[in-house]
Order: C-alpha cells, then sequence, then structure tokens
C-alpha cells in the first residue's frame, strides 16, 4: 500500500491481529492445559486460562513414559519423537536427492522419451498417497518393510512437486553457464555438484521445510504401516492417548502435542530467513 | 599459441525431415597470434562459427583446425581454447577468484600455480582488489573484466570473443577495446572476436572477417575491407553512413553498380545534378542527404566547407579514383 490512510492502517491491523489470535488461541490453550493436573482440567468448565503448577510431572510423563497419579500408563513418548525425527529427515532430504537428480535429467540430459517421462512424473502429482494407498500397502507389506523406517519413509519419498520446482528453477539458469562450465572442463555431475546445487541452495532450503513438516505431520500411512509401539511415529502416538480405553488424561495428551509441535516450529524458525528467499529470490 | 583454420565448414540444423544451412562452407586460415574479427548482421552466423571452434556446436562438415589438431570431435575442455560470453556467464556464487580459478582446479593444478596464474591476470586486468568479491558486488565492467580474467588464467592457444562488450555502456566499450587491444599486444594469443559492430570490427581487427547469411564475403584487413570491399553487402554494412551503391550514376553501364563513399564526393561547378533533401550536422562533419534522379545519396562535407540549402540543386563530382564497380547480377567487385 502506498497510501497512509490511519484508518486503513488500524483495519489491516485490526483483522491481522484478529487472525494471530485465532491460530495463537488453541495453542495457549494446549499450552496451558499441559501445565494442569488431570482432575483440574476433567473438573472445571470452561477451562482455566492461568497456567497450573504441574508442567515437570506432566511432561516427565509425556517424554518418558510410566504410571500417573490417576493410576493408568503411559507410552513414553521420547522414543515416538525419535521416530518422528528419524523419518521427517529422511523423507526430506530424500524427497529433494531424488527430486533434483530428476529435475537435472530432464532439463539437461537429451534422451528418446523425455517428455513422456516428465509429463509421467507430473501426472503422479494427481495421485496422492491416500489415493494409491491399498496397493501401496501391498507392495511395502510384501516387501517385508512393515515397521521400518523404510517403510514408513520411502512410499512417501518420491515428489512431483519438488521435481517440478526444481526443474523450472533449473529451466531459468542461463545456457551460457552451462557452456561456461563446459569449456572449464566440467563433467555433468561436476556442474551438478559445483554449480547447480549451490545455486539451488536457496530452493533447496525452502523445500527442506516444506517437505519436513510434511513428513512430521504424516498420519495415515503410518497408521497403516506401523504396528509396532517402537515404530510409532508422535503424531500416532498423540491418537493413542485419546483413544486409551478408560480415562483420557488430556494434560499428558496436550503435553505430548506441544512436544510434537517443538521440532517443526523450530526447522521453520531457524529456516525462515533462506525459505522466504527461497520462495521469493529470483537473483541468478 | 597455435594457428587456426577453417576447411569448408558446414552447418546445418536439423528438424524432423527438414534440414536448415546456416553456415555455407567457410575456409579460412588464420596465422598464430593473429587478431580476426567476425563482423555481420544478427542472424549471419558469426556466432554459431564462433561457438563450433569453442565446441558448443557440432560441426556439420568440414573441418576446423587448431594448431596441427583437427578438433572436430573434442570436447570444449581438451580444444586448448577459452571464451568469452556475453553475458559474461560466471559463476554467481563464487567469488571472483574460485571463477578464475575453477577450470584450473578441473584440471588439477597445484593450488600454487592457480594462485600465481590468477594474481597475474588479476594484476593484469586491475582485479587484485576484488578477488574476494562475489559477481553481483560487482560493476559491468568488471564483471566484464573476470569475464575475460577467467579466461586469461587458462594460457589457451585460442581465445573466442562472443560480443563481450555488447554489454557495456559508450564510453566503457571503447576503454575496453583498447584494454583488448593492449592484452593482445601482449601476450600475443590468437583471437577470434565476434561483433556486430563495425566500429568494433574496425579498431580492433587485423583482419575482418565479414560474413553474411551464413557466407564469408570478405576476409582482409580492415584497410582493404573498407577502401576495396568485395562485394555491395561489404560496401554496404562498413562505414557510416555506409557507401552509396547507385544503380543509375549518369555514364553508367547497365550491368554495373557504382559505389561512392559519401566523403568522395565533392561540391564542383560542373558534374552530376543533385537536390539537397535534408542536411545533417554531426560536429565535425555535414552529412548531405541528396537525390540523383531517383536515388538517394549521401554526401560527407567537412564542417567549414558551408552547408547547402535544402531544396537546392547543387553539382557534384564524384572523385575518380575512389569510384568502386560492382556487377549488377551478383553483386562482386570488377
Amino acid at each position: 500500500m502506498i497510501e497512509r490512510r490511519p484508518i486503513l492502517d488500524f483495519v489491516a491491523h485490526a483483522v491481522l491481529i484478529l487472525g494471530v489470535a485465532i491460530v495463537a488461541f488453541p495453542v495457549y490453550i494446549t499450552l496451558v492445559g499441559s501445565t494442569q493436573s488431570a482432575e483440574q482440567i476433567a473438573q472445571s468448565r470452561p477451562l482455566s486460562l492461568v497456567p497450573g503448577s504441574h508442567a515437570v510431572e506432566t511432561y516427565r510423563l509425556a517424554l518418558f513414559g510410566g504410571k500417573s497419579s490417576m493410576g493408568s500408563t503411559f507410552a513414553a513418548g521420547g522414543p515416538m519423537l525419535l521416530v518422528s525425527l528419524i523419518s521427517a529427515l529422511i523423507i526430506a532430504i530424500g524427497k529433494i536427492a531424488i527430486s533434483l537428480l530428476s529435475a537435472f535429467a530432464i532439463v539437461y540430459f537429451r534422451f528418446p522419451m523425455r517428455n513422456l517421462v516428465f509429463w509421467m512424473i507430473f501426472v503422479t502429482l494427481m495421485l496422492p498417497v491416500e489415493v494409491r494407498i491399498g496397493p501401496t500397502y501391498e507392495v511395502v507389506a510384501s516387501l517385508g518393510m512393515l515397521n521400518t523406517y523404510a517403510g514408513l519413509t520411502v512410499p512417501l519419498i518420491a515428489s512431483a512437486t519438488a521435481t517440478f520446482l526444481f526443474r523450472q528453477f533449473f529451466l531459468t539458469v542461463p545456457d551460457e553457464l552451462v557452456e561456461a562450465a563446459r569449456v572449464d572442463g566440467a563433467g555433468p555431475m561436476r556442474f551438478f555438484k559445483d554449480i547447480l546445487l549451490p545455486m539451488s541452495a536457496t530452493s533447496i532450503a525452502a523445500l527442506f521445510v516444506i517437505q519436513f513438516i510434511y513428513g512430521w505431520n504424516q498420519y495415515l500411512w503410518p497408521l497403516l504401516v506401523t504396528t509396532d509401539e517402537s515404530m510409532y511415529p508422535v503424531v500416532l502416538g498423540i491418537k493413542r492417548l485419546i483413544a486409551g480405553e478408560a480415562y483420557t488424561e488430556w494434560n499428558v495428551v496436550m503435553a505430548t502435542a506441544m512436544l510434537a509441535m517443538i521440532p517443526p516450529a523450530l526447522v521453520v524458525i531457524l529456516m525462515q530467513k533462506w525459505f522466504v528467499k527461497g520462495l521469493v529470490d529470483t537473483e541468478k | 599459441m597455435a594457428s587456426l583454420s577453417f576447411r569448408n565448414v558446414i552447418k546445418q540444423y536439423h528438424q524432423g525431415k527438414q534440414s536448415l544451412q546456416v553456415i555455407h562452407g567457410v575456409s579460412a586460415e588464420i596465422p598464430d597470434g593473429e587478431f580476426i574479427v567476425i563482423v555481420g548482421p544478427s542472424g549471419c552466423g558469426k556466432s554459431t562459427l564462433l561457438r563450433m571452434v569453442a565446441g558448443l556446436e557440432e560441426i556439420s562438415g568440414g573441418e576446423i583446425c587448431i594448431g596441427e589438431r583437427v578438433v572436430n570431435q573434442l570436447e570444449p575442455a581438451d580444444r586448448d581454447i577459452a571464451m568469452v560470453f556475453q553475458n559474461y556467464a560466471l559463476y554467481p556464487h563464487m567469488s571472483v577468484f574460485e571463477n578464475m580459478a575453477y577450470g584450473l582446479k578441473i584440471k588439477k593444478l597445484p593450488v600454487a600455480e592457480i594462485k600465481q596464474r590468477v594474481d597475474k591476470a588479476a594484476a593484469i586486468l586491475e582485479l587484485g582488489h576484488l578477488l574476494e568479491r562475489k559477481p553481483r558486488q560487482l560493476s559491468g565492467g568488471q564483471r566484464q573484466r573476470v569475464a575475460m580474467g577467467r579466461a586469461i588464467v587458462r594460457q589457451p592457444q585460442v581465445f573466442l570473443f562472443d560480443e563481450p562488450l555488447s554489454n557495456l555502456d559508450a564510453k566503457l566499450r571503447a576503454q575496453t577495446r583498447l584494454e583488448i587491444q593492449k592484452l593482445h599486444r601482449e601476450l600475443g594469443i590468437t583471437s577470434l572476436f565476434v561483433t556486430h559492430d563495425q566500429v568494433e570490427a574496425m579498431t580492433l581487427a587485423q583482419r575482418m572477417i565479414v560474413m553474411n547469411a551464413g557466407r564469408m564475403e570478405q576476409f582482409g584487413t580492415p584497410e582493404e575491407v573498407y577502401s576495396k570491399p568485395a562485394t555491395t553487402f561489404v560496401a554496404s554494412f562498413m562505414g557510416s553512413p555506409p557507401m552509396n551503391l547507385l544503380h543509375q550514376a549518369p555514364g553508367m553501364r547497365e550491368d554495373r553498380i557504382l559505389g561512392i563513399r559519401p566523403e568522395h564526393i565533392d561540391i564542383a561547378d560542373s558534374g552530376w545534378s543533385v537536390t539537397v533533401e535534408t542536411v545533417e550536422l554531426l560536429g565535425a562533419e555535414r552529412l548531405i542527404h541528396t537525390r540523383l534522379g531517383t536515388e538517394s545519396m549521401i554526401i560527407r562535407l567537412h564542417e567549414d566547407q558551408g552547408s547547402p540549402a535544402i531544396g537546392q540543386t547543387i553539382k557534384v563530382r564524384p572523385r575518380e579514383d575512389k569510384i568502386h564497380g560492382f556487377d549488377r547480377a551478383t553483386g562482386v567487385r570488377l
């Protein structure tokens, strides 16, 4: 906005603040809930908005598991966080690696049916995991990959979105640069490593953020391929806490939810600058 | 250092069943150490020819030799050439030093020698204080010098320049032209310089190749090309304003074209009658646009020779010894 109108400023800010409040309030409730005891949450209607004093024991329960004062047993959340972290990392890094290579092949190599290959990759955009979940499960199961990291991650690694994004980026790299590298004696892989990769750094960072969160938030797929508790990612863990047969201890659920929010939030906060640059930057 | 020869070089593009020939058999021998400019209008094939020497375009027919070696099948990196690109093609994420050193690093030269070569080139090009900068922190002229530095450190047999001055402003272009000349005197490396700018061609070339529509029209020194153009195309391409090409000059044979440069026509008491149409003052000289019968003719007069009035009919006389004759059918000099 180039105009300077106080009223417009006020309205814009009001809308933004309202938006932030709507998004932030549930998070705050969760945070407050996780510091109260189970009885407090169960008895107070509506929920108290003042933080309680049971934070330490609740979070210890959520992280390391054990018996609560109410008598129910909890599985430890720590290992689940680790499973989530490992599979989100494998998914994000794997997606980026594969997409970079396939985009490199599509843009820089002349091979028969190159366009067909590109369109085939592109078409898979229309087939998300949920659509092909039956056959994919069948394949993963017959390969004996249930309850393994491979089973959790491999089917999610192929990514048309990332391939497409890198293809678009590579197309903007000037031909002269490719030719200069050829004159300098750089072979294809050398060119890829020394010139293309560093130039794509910001796009890679942006994609890493997106794909890490995608991997972290997976729910349906892990639900199918993991039956062993030691392979549960944390998102599944939260669901299991709620589905407990008797009495849901909401304070522990909320503490686990808070814990599950931390890693993706950290990734976003730490990589924010790169993330924005990668999506906005056009400088070559 | 090495000589460079073109032997009936042909370039064809194939698209489906159609093929398009863009270079029609260029042959030229360039001795070691000569600075050659290839000049011509856009689309004449000059850049394609250069890129064929570089190995960036396949050679469809004929041979290109660098020194004694036929290089048709060699990769660009193995041809012992260095190229300066129009947009400089600097690696954006590398510092000036890394940009210049990259080719040498791939050749696996010892670090000490890389450093020594880069420092020497940087000293020649006055880039010493910029070595740690990234290309985006440099001005256009500085980027251009880095691109030349990257070529110099390779110590190639042949330098290839693909319109390297076209992105610079006029002042910088004139300055860089002088620098390139100086560089060539110091290093004495065979150079091939592509441009569409005839001033660059005239000032830089020891000899120049004038190209048109994929054919070499003339290969000679700037003096030869200017004073004895081989075809009407060369006559009209070189010189600003170009040579007057008259189809109906008084007393001329039917099958000829008469060429006369604007500066070789004098106002006289008797001679051709021409009508003055416009007069342009360019500072030291005037261009008098006149009409001779149905054809237009430009006369260049020195500023102190005065100016005829517009609409006036004056008598002019071409200098006999400066008249060029061309065959009307082929455009070839007689």
